[in-house]
C-alpha cells in the first residue's frame, strides 16, 4: 500500500510509543484523545466580487490531532491534508497534499518537563518569542527541536529551547536557541505568600543562527536579542511592562540595515466589581525577527507583536479596514473601559446595563532617514558604510503620520427575560496605505452603527438579528448589513445574512453578498453548511467565531473532539 | 458546459485516488487506536501551565472542587457567543452554587493583544468565576478544543463527562440540568 513517508513515520511513532507502554505491562490509565477539523469550499467564478475562476473548483483543509497520554508521558501527532489548499491559504501548503508536520513526545513529572519534536512556546508577551498555530490564518511556526522546562525551587520557572521553525512543509534554515526565566516573588518568599502586593519578574534571551548567504556584504550569522519584564499587582491595580532589544539583524524587511531593534509595552489596569479600565501603550522599532532573514509575509516570525486595537466582532468592522501591526515601527496607546450600571437603578433597568468604551491611537514612529531605502537596496552601496544604520528614531515620541484611530462605544441592556439589545458605534480613521498596502494617498474615515437584538422566544428557541451600517465617503462608500439567526438549543442554527455595498461610487459594483447557513451541533461535534458570497475577516455565526477568506460557493465545516 | 475537460481529469483522478487511500489509512489508524485501547470513562483534566490574573503560574491539574461538579468554559474577549453564554450563566450563578456547589473555571484564550483586558472585563461583568489566561493555547490544545465557546463538565471524581461546542441561548438550562444530576451523584448519558 502506498503511504507517504512522513505519514508513515508518524504512525510508527505513535504505535511504537504505545507498544513501549504496553511492554511496561499495563495500559491502565492510557488515554487517547484528539480532534478533527475539516474545512471545504467550492468555487464559482464571480467576477463582480473578484472571486476568480478556480481551476480545481474546490479546496479542502483537514486536520487531525491524535494524542496519547499515560501518566507523565504524552505523545502526539497532527496529520494535515490540503487537497488542494482552500483559497486564501498559501500555495506552499499545496506542495504536499498530506503529511504529519507536527509530532512530539513529552515527559513531565515534578520539577521537569521535557519535550522533543514539535512544540509551541511563548516568552512574556511574546514580543521576543512566540510560536503558535492560527489555523484559520494558515499560520503555524511551531518549533521542531527540544524544550526543557524546570522549576528548581518554588516561584522560579526556567525554560530552554532549541530548534528550527516550521515553514509550511519545510523547516527554517535558521536555528533558534532561547532561554527564559520567571520569578514569582510571592511564591519564592514564603512570608509574602498571602500578601496583597504581588510581583512577577522575567527575563529572556533569544539567539538565532543562520549561515551568511550570497549577498555582497557580511551578515551577522548570530543575532541575539533579550527582553526584561515585570508585573506588580495590588488588589484591583496592576502595572506591567516589557522591554525587548534586538542586536543588528539585517534582513529583507529592513533593507539589510544594521540598526538594532527595540520594543516596549506598558500596561496599567484597575478593576472592581462592575468597573474595569485598561490602558496599554506600545512602541516598536525595527522588530521584524524571523528565523530566515529573507522570509516574507507572515512566515517564520520568531516574535509576535500584538496589534493595539480592539478586536471587533461585527462583520463590517472586522472585514473592511482592520489594523495590522507594523513591525518596522509604530507607536500607540489604547484605553479600554467597561462599566456596569447597577440592576434596579434608574439607568440600569431591572437587569443592569453594560457600557464598554475603547479608544486606540496609532501613529508612525518619529524617525529621520539617513539613507533612502532605494539607496540601501542598490547593489553598489557599501555595507561597511556607517550610514547603513538606515534611519534614526526615538522610541518614546509619536511621529506625525496617522496609522490608525479607533473610537468605539457599546451599550448592552437586557430589557426582560426575553429581550436583550446591544448597540454599538465605531469610528475608524484608517491609513490603509500602511495597513493594507493600498495607494490611496489619504486616510479612510468610516462610521459604523450596529443594532444587535436577541429574542428568547421560549426556553429552547431564540432569534438574533443584527443590523449594521457603515458610512464612508472614501474607498467603496457605504455598506449595509442585515442578519437573522434562529437558534434551537442545543443542536441547530439557521442563519441568513446579506451585505450590500449600495454606496459604491461605481454603480456596477453596488453588490449584494447574501449567505445562508445551517449548523448542527452535537456535544463536541459541529457541522455547518453554507452557501453564498463571503468576504474575508473574522466572522461569527452559529455561535462560533472564525476568520474566513473571500469566496462564492458552498462551504462545509466540520469540527469534532474526542 | 462540462466542468472538466479530459486532460484536467487525469490529475484530478490521481488526486482522488490519493484522497481515498489517505482516508482509508487514517480511518484504519483511528479505529485501531480507538478500539485497541477502549474508551475511558472520561479523561481527567490534563496538567498544563496557565496564568492567573495576577500573572503568576497555575497548574490546571489543581482545578478541584471538593467532589462537587466543575464547569470549564473556553472563551475570549473577542468572542460574542462566549460572552453571551458566560453572562447568561452569571445571572443565575449564585443559585447554581447554592444548590449544587458547582464551580466555573473560565479559560480565556486571549493572546497578548487582549489578555490585559481579561481582568477588567471579568470584574466589570461581576463574574464569580475562576478566570485563567491560556495566552498561547497550551490548555486549549491539551483539551482538544477547536473553536470557542467550548464547555466541559467535570464530575466529582475529576473526570470529563460531557462537552459542548458553541452556544445557543438556552444551552445554559441544559448545562444546569446536567450539573444538578452530577451533584446528586446521578450519571449523565
Amino acid at each position: 500500500m502506498f503511504v507517504k513517508q512522513p505519514y508513515l513515520s508518524a504512525i510508527v511513532f505513535i504505535f511504537s510509543s504505545s507498544f513501549l507502554w504496553a511492554q511496561e505491562g499495563s495500559l491502565d490509565g492510557l488515554e487517547i484523545h484528539g480532534n478533527f477539523e475539516v474545512y471545504a469550499q467550492t468555487y464559482n467564478e464571480d467576477s463582480i466580487i473578484g472571486a476568480p475562476n478556480v481551476p480545481e473548483k474546490s479546496g479542502v483543509n483537514a486536520f487531525g490531532n491524535f494524542i496519547a497520554t499515560k501518566g507523565a508521558f504524552t505523545a502526539g501527532v497532527r496529520i494535515e491534508a490540503y487537497l488542494p489548499p482552500v483559497q486564501g491559504f498559501s500555495n506552499n501548503y499545496g506542495t504536499q497534499p498530506v503529511g504529519a508536520p507536527y509530532r512530539f513526545a513529552q515527559f513531565a513529572k515534578g520539577k521537569f518537563d521535557i519535550t522533543v519534536g514539535n512544540f509551541y512556546e511563548q516568552f512574556g508577551n511574546g514580543m521576543i518569542l512566540r510560536s503558535y498555530e492560527e489555523r484559520a490564518l494558515g499560520l503555524d511556526n511551531a518549533f521542531d527541536g527540544l524544550r526543557i522546562k524546570v522549576k528548581p525551587i518554588p516561584g522560579l520557572y526556567i525554560k530552554g529551547i532549541v530548534g528550527n521553525q516550521r515553514f509550511y512543509w519545510q523547516k527554517s534554515t535558521g536555528y533558534v536557541r532561547a532561554i527564559d526565566g520567571e520569578i514569582a516573588i510571592n511564591e519564592l518568599i514564603e512570608s509574602l505568600a498571602e500578601s496583597k502586593l504581588r510581583f512577577t519578574l522575567g527575563a529572556s534571551f533569544v539567539s538565532k543562527y543562520e549561515a551568511a548567504g550570497l549577498k555582497n556584504f557580511e551578515y551577522p550569522e548570530n543575532v541575539a536579542s533579550w527582553a526584561g519584564r515585570g508585573q506588580i499587582n495590588y488588589g484591583g491595580f496592576s502595572l506591567l511592562g516589557e522591554y525587548v532589544y534586538k542586536f543588528n539583524d539585517p534582513n529583507s524587511d529592513n533593507h539589510y540595515i544594521y540598526r538594532p531593534g527595540k520594543g516596549v509595552l506598558l500596561s496599567a489596569t484597575y478593576s472592581q466589581k462592575g468597573f474595569g479600565i485598561n490602558i496599554t501603550a506600545k512602541s516598536i522599532d525595527n522588530m521584524h525577527f524571523r528565523a530566515n532573514r529573507d522570509a516574507q509575509l507572515n512566515d517564520l516570525f520568531i516574535n509576535y507583536l500584538p496589534a493595539l486595537t480592539r478586536q471587533h466582532t461585527y462583520n463590517l468592522a472586522t472585514t473592511l479596514y482592520p489594523y495590522a501591526t507594523q513591525p518596522a515601527g509604530e507607536i500607540g496607546i489604547q484605553v479600554d473601559i467597561i462599566y456596569k450600571i447597577k440592576k434596579g437603578s434608574l439607568l440600569g433597568g431591572k437587569y443592569g446595563t453594560t457600557i464598554q468604551g475603547n479608544v486606540a491611537i496609532i501613529n508612525s514612529l518619529d524617525t529621520q532617514q539617513i539613507s533612502s531605502p532605494s539607496d540601501l537596496d542598490s547593489e553598489d552601496y557599501l555595507p561597511s558604510d556607517p550610514s547603513r544604520e538606515g534611519y534614526k528614531a526615538n522610541l518614546w515620541t509619536f511621529g506625525d503620520k496617522i496609522y490608525y484611530r479607533d473610537y468605539n462605544i457599546e451599550v448592552d441592556r437586557k430589557f426582560s427575560k426575553k429581550i436583550k439589545l446591544k448597540t454599538s458605534y465605531i469610528y475608524f480613521v484608517a491609513n490603509t496605505d500602511i495597513s493594507q498596502g493600498t495607494a490611496l494617498g489619504k486616510n479612510i474615515h468610516a462610521h459604523i452603527g450596529v443594532l444587535d437584538g436577541l429574542f428568547k422566544v421560549t426556553r429552547k428557541h431564540s432569534i438574533r438579528t443584527e443590523i449594521q451600517h457603515m458610512w464612508t465617503e472614501q474607498d467603496q462608500g457605504n455598506w449595509a448589513f442585515a442578519m437573522i439567526e434562529y437558534g434551537y438549543s442545543p443542536h441547530w442554527f439557521v442563519t441568513i445574512l446579506n451585505q450590500y455595498n449600495y454606496g459604491n461610487p461605481t454603480k456596477a459594483l453596488r453588490v449584494n453578498y447574501p449567505t445562508a447557513q445551517l449548523a448542527y451541533i452535537n456535544g463536541a461535534n459541529r457541522v455547518s453548511l453554507a452557501y453564498g458570497r463571503q468576504r474575508a475577516g473574522i466572522f461569527c455565526v452559529g455561535g462560533v467565531c472564525r476568520p474566513v477568506p473571500a469566496a462564492n460557493g458552498v462551504t462545509v465545516s466540520l469540527t469534532s473532539s474526542f | 458546459m462540462c466542468a472538466y475537460s479530459y486532460p484536467q481529469l487525469i490529475p484530478l483522478l490521481s488526486q482522488f485516488e490519493f484522497m481515498i487511500k489517505t482516508t482509508i489509512i487514517s480511518t484504519v489508524f483511528f479505529l485501531y487506536t480507538l478500539f485497541s485501547f477502549g474508551q475511558n470513562e472520561g479523561r481527567s483534566i490534563p496538567d498544563v501551565t496557565v496564568k492567573k490574573l495576577d500573572n503568576s503560574s497555575f497548574q490546571t491539574s489543581e482545578i478541584t472542587n471538593d467532589g462537587n461538579p466543575i464547569i470549564i468554559s473556553f472563551w475570549a474577549t473577542w468572542c460574542s457567543p462566549c460572552k453571551r453564554e458566560l453572562n447568561a450563566i452569571a445571572e443565575d450563578f449564585e443559585d447554581w452554587v447554592d444548590e449544587t456547589g458547582v464551580k466555573l473555571v473560565a479559560i480565556s484564550i486571549d493572546d497578548a493583544r487582549n489578555m490585559h483586558k481579561v481582568k477588567p472585563y471579568a470584574d466589570g461583568q461581576g463574574w464569580e468565576y475562576d478566570v485563567y489566561i491560556d495566552a498561547n493555547a497550551d490548555f486549549k490544545r491539551a483539551m482538544n478544543v477547536n473553536n470557542v465557546p467550548h464547555t466541559f463538565l467535570i464530575d466529582g471524581n475529576g473526570h470529563i463527562v460531557w462537552q459542548h461546542n458553541s452556544y445557543a441561548p438556552g444551552d445554559e438550562d441544559e448545562l444546569y440540568e446536567l450539573v444538578e444530576k452530577l451533584s446528586k451523584g446521578e450519571s449523565i448519558d
